[in-house]
């Protein structure tokens, strides 16, 4: 218990993403509240690198960390501008009036 | 024992703000709560040993994208207490999703050993900490071995930027703006028009 091993961080990112999981169900009409629960998810995915990569004595998997990293802040900016511009054009973000596709 | 103590505290704080993004009334205090939850993982990377990492997660989490979040929140005049209808409907379903993928994920992860053999797989070995720090380390390899994929972050943050500026951008009519090609190009040809005016009657 106070030996702290790759299991205690495997755990922890394990509820982060089950926690960013939960986020994205609860708040199925606020896009914004499900990006920020995406960015959980990705965190999430980063403490399981970096702990392996740690844990391993291996550096590969921090610089998997950063790649994530940089995917995480681009897929932020494309989402929170695709934001903007829809509600530039209806007046509201909820998720469920987006049906124009009819998809 | 300090370890554990310190590990514990922050990875409560991490849950606990995470709790608190996804259950905030008010999506600014989602971003604030997602700010410590970015900072309390930043800590757990220092105490783990992989400093150049978390001093990336607050640059690029706390200065960036969560200032970007902070920006929309505000900028956007939304009705978030319509948005948050429902929110009690799917509670049962998504916690038992929740639960199923939590106790999965646990119960790999929780009794994870690393084998002794795990020695003979390494890529990268880390060098040890008295011949080169974490950020040096990580500096030899990102721009040697990994100079394809770093390029190809490069090019994949050129292709957020460019994307992003298409998107919001827009031309809006009955704006005037200065044309300075359009100024430069005029003669006085066609700009001056020179008139016999009769003495005592107007134009």
């Amino acid at each position: 218990m106070l030996e702290i091993g790759i299991g205690h961080y495997l755990t922890l990112a394990a509820i982060l993403f089950t926690l960013g999981i939960f986020g994205i169900f609860l708040n199925r009409k606020n896009v914004i509240t499900i990006l920020m629960s995406i960015e959980l998810i990705l965190l999430s995915v980063n403490i399981n690198l970096v702990s392996f990569s740690v844990f391993l004595q291996d550096l590969a998997g921090q610089i998997f960390a950063m790649l994530v990293l940089t995917v995480a802040a681009a897929e932020a900016a494309i989402g929170l501008a695709i934001i903007v511009v829809y509600f530039r054009n209806r007046g509201n973000i909820a998720v469920e009036d987006a049906n124009l596709m009819k998809g | 024992m300090i370890t554990a103590f310190v590990f514990y505290l922050f990875a409560a704080i991490v849950i606990a703000s995470a709790v608190m993004v996804i259950s905030a009334k008010n999506p600014v205090h989602s971003v604030l709560f997602l700010i410590l939850a970015f900072f309390n993982a930043a800590g757990l990377f220092v105490l783990i040993g992989a400093e150049f990492i978390a001093m990336i997660l607050v640059v690029v989490y706390v200065g960036a994208v969560a200032v970007l979040f902070l920006f929309v929140v505000m900028m956007l005049d939304i009705g978030f207490a319509r948005l948050r209808e429902g929110f009690m409907q799917y509670i049962p379903l998504g916690g038992l999703v929740g639960l199923i993928l939590l106790v999965e994920l646990v119960m790999v992860g929780g009794s994870w050993v690393l084998s002794p053999a795990i020695e003979k797989g390494r890529i990268f070995p880390t060098p040890p900490i008295d011949q080169s720090t974490n950020t040096h380390a990580i500096g030899n390899i990102l721009y040697t071995d990994y100079i394809y994929l770093f390029q190809g972050a490069g090019l994949v943050l050129l292709v957020a930027m460019i994307g992003a500026i298409v998107l919001t951008l827009r031309t809006r009519d009955g704006v005037k703006k200065q044309n300075i090609s359009q100024q430069l190009s005029r003669s006085p040809e066609d700009s001056v028009e020179l008139r016999d005016v009769e003495t005592g009657s107007g134009v």
